[in-house]
């Protein structure tokens, strides 16, 4: 199968190893990968900012790069959703509709498309789950705690076949880390509170690493533990799939 | 919001909240508190979720059918008799309770809880008219004698700790100086207010359901101070939003099944009464609100928020709202469900409600009556720019942004001198002026994107 790699902008110039990692993950479970030389970003600062208007072209840029794909993946659950839910351009009315279909986060599409029941993976820790909103409420990735429905995760099952992969139980399983975008500098305030009082909660619990499907919680909680000088760091759960 | 002249931006408020960290946990452990307790009781009801159903559903109804319910209502309320008053605005509602008052020659009124009047400003305007009103509901007396706004829709003085209750009562209500026990405290405002509930002729209720089939309300409270007031008074005057109407009484089951629960966790209220008509030598009044109501039934792609049944859920639940405070959001309203429903009625003064959120969508969630509360939030946003509300500077930058994100070989510049800065001048960026900074590290910058990795390490097939 022809799947494209979607590589967040700010994964491409900050977290270059994670988009490493997606890539050898997917390679490994036998899929043709290949990375369009000419994306950027998905368009979602601006559109979260409520100048979605002036995300056309970058809209444009995208439906150009991704059409003709079996499927397009990404390590974000934010990005993915906000394909999903807002690519429009337009022009390309059919491909655009197509590539909203056809996006995924990278564990969703593990479990959903790829069915993966192994991993070779081995990462001897433990480590904090942290539910990128996004991700949780918005793709379903996992049962969020505020409906009465049966329980699952998807990225949660893969940690479990990961060898000697501890997962910590936190108090607040699915709250907010607080970064939001832009309302990181916005609201500067509350999102460095939100921020420290998660970090809180995975260090009480005494986790080795914070991991998550979606980069942009963890460059903000990595901010806060580098601040701290914290013993515990953050890791994408693509690399932790694809360790050892 | 009659109590806010100047009105202080939300960031700037919450920035200022956060200034007394152990403050600010203490009230984001209280409200979780609450959420929690709300988490284990919806959990415990197998058909939670079909009961939110039902209820969205209803109320859509209502919404759609909102002008031959209010008739309907109208029309069952006469006939039981009680006299209905109808009032555009807000201005219109205080005249007209205004004017009931003097009729009567009554100069002191007792009023149970009631948002409506908040955000009419009622309170001010009757005592600037020599006029006394005093607020029964103990968290709204909390307030009143604070002199300040209610935080909470639910829990009016859930911001102010038992110690600065304790403090409030000994100046006003002469409990003993430092005490802060609660019972001790709410026996002293029983005793403060059973005085005055006996020489009231006049009180004011809220309304939580007015039913349009049998022309009756419903109130809800812990503390019955609504049927006490009203029972003793010789005019009742009930205020209430024109959405705050369903159809037929058999509704109530599925409505106040989900109130309490989602407001306190709760089974249910401890008085939930019904009003249907006047007892006999008394006199009932309702007045029907409309206050931008209409103008908001119009926006399709926010009329759903007048679906609203004021529990609170949104608030307790809102990770920023339990770590900025209710008066942060400058509204009678605060929280998630103010944000959407305040930028309606004045959208330059709560142009900056919509951005104080992170859209995690926990509030839509847990909402009873499944309002969208994050896309609505994301919507309001989109229209705050377009009219023209958002910073110069912000607009600027997003310019540069879309421009530099719409080109690849612009992004690829702007990323590789982004990360040369970070690494061989990162005191451009680590600085004062940069507000990620004030609390986080700025991430590494490796020396290669992605991009360039790829392009070295795999063939390209482009
Ligand atoms: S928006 Fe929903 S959760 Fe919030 S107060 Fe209204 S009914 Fe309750």
């Amino acid at each position: 199968m022809n799947v494209a790699l979607f590589i967040p902008c700010y994964i491409d110039q900050f977290y270059p190893q994670v988009a490493i990692a997606t890539l050898q993950l997917l390679e490994k479970f036998g899929c043709k990968v290949s990375y369009p030389l000419k994306q950027t970003c998905c368009g979602q600062p601006m559109a979260n900012s409520g100048f979605e208007h002036l995300s056309t072209a970058c809209n444009e840029l995208f439906v150009e790069n991704f059409s003709g794909y079996d499927y397009i993946v990404s390590p974000s659950g934010s990005c993915t959703l906000h394909i999903k839910e807002h690519l429009h351009t337009a022009r390309h009315t059919q491909a655009e509709e197509q590539i909203r279909t056809q996006v995924y986060e990278l564990t969703e599409f593990l479990v959903d498309v790829l069915k993966v029941q192994t991993l070779q993976a081995k990462f001897p820790y433990k480590v904090g789950m942290h539910q990128s909103c996004h991700g949780q409420r918005g793709l379903h990735l996992s049962q969020m705690t505020e409906l009465n429905a049966a329980p699952f995760s998807k990225p949660g099952s893969l940690l479990n076949m990961v060898e000697g992969l501890e997962l910590v139980t936190l108090d607040r399983p699915d709250e907010c880390c607080g970064f939001g975008g832009t309302f990181c500098v916005t609201e500067e305030a509350v999102s460095a509170k939100m921020g420290k009082d998660r970090v809180a909660d995975h260090v009480t619990h005494k986790a080795d690493y914070i991991t998550a499907a979606d980069m942009s919680c963890l460059m903000h909680l990595e901010g806060i533990l580098k601040r701290q000088k914290s013993a515990t760091k953050i890791i994408h759960i693509a690399e932790i799939l694809n360790a050892g | 919001m009659s109590h806010t002249k100047n009105t202080i931006a939300h960031a700037d408020a919450a920035a200022v909240f956060n200034k007394d960290e152990a403050r600010v946990n203490w009230h984001d452990k209280t409200l979780w508190f609450i959420r929690e307790k709300r988490d284990k009781i919806s959990h415990s009801i197998d058909e939670w979720e079909q009961l939110r159903e039902y209820a969205s559903q209803i109320k859509n109804n209502v919404l759609s059918n909102l002008s031959e319910y209010l008739q309907q209502f109208e029309a069952n309320a006469i006939t039981n008799g009680i006299t209905v008053h109808w009032a555009a605005d807000a201005a219109e509602h205080n005249a007209i309770v205004h004017r009931i008052l003097k009729q009567h020659n009554i100069d002191r009124m007792v009023k149970s809880k009631s948002m409506l009047t908040e955000e009419c400003g009622l309170n001010e305007y009757l005592e600037a008219s020599g006029i006394e009103v005093i607020d029964t509901d103990l968290g709204e007396r909390i307030v009143q004698l604070a002199a300040e706004p209610p935080s909470h829709i639910v829990l009016p003085c859930i911001h102010k700790k038992k110690e600065e209750i304790g403090e409030l009562f000994h100046e006003h209500l002469g409990t003993e100086k430092g005490a802060s026990d609660p019972e001790y405290l709410t026996a002293a405002a029983r005793q403060h207010l059973r005085e005055t509930f006996l020489t009231r002729r006049a009180a004011l209720t809220g309304v939580n359901f007015a039913v349009a089939e049998t022309g009756e309300f419903v109130v809800c409270t812990n503390e019955g101070n609504a049927d006490m007031g009203a029972h003793l008074a010789d005019v009742h005057i009930a205020c209430m939003g024109i959405e705050k109407i369903i159809p037929q009484q058999q509704h109530l089951s599925v409505f106040l099944r989900l109130l309490a629960r989602s407001a306190t966790g709760q089974p249910i209220t401890t008085y939930s009464s019904h009003f249907k008509k006047p007892q006999p030598q008394q006199q009932m009044h309702i007045v029907l609100v409309d206050n931008g109501r209409s103008i908001h039934l119009g926006k399709e792609d926010f009329r759903n928020a007048l679906k609203c049944i004021r529990c609170g859920a949104c608030m307790n639940t809102c990770p920023v709202y339990r770590r900025s405070g209710g008066h942060s959001y400058h509204n009678a309203v605060a929280g998630p469900i103010g944000s959407i429903l305040t930028p309606n009625m004045d959208m330059k003064k709560n142009a900056d409600l919509p951005f104080a959120s992170t859209l995690c969508g926990s509030c839509t969630n847990v909402c009873p009556v499944k309002i969208d509360i994050h896309d609505q939030l994301y919507k309001w946003r989109q229209v705050i720019v377009q009219e023209g509300y958002a910073p110069t500077a912000k607009k600027a930058s997003m310019n540069v942004m879309g421009w530099v994100l719409s080109s690849p070989k612009i992004y690829d510049m702007a990323g590789k001198a982004a990360r040369w800065t970070l690494r061989n001048t990162p005191f451009v960026v680590n600085n004062k002026l940069n507000p990620w900074f004030k609390e986080r590290e700025m991430p590494a910058a490796p020396k290669q994107s992605f991009k360039e990795w790829y392009k070295t390490n795999r063939k390209i097939h482009e």
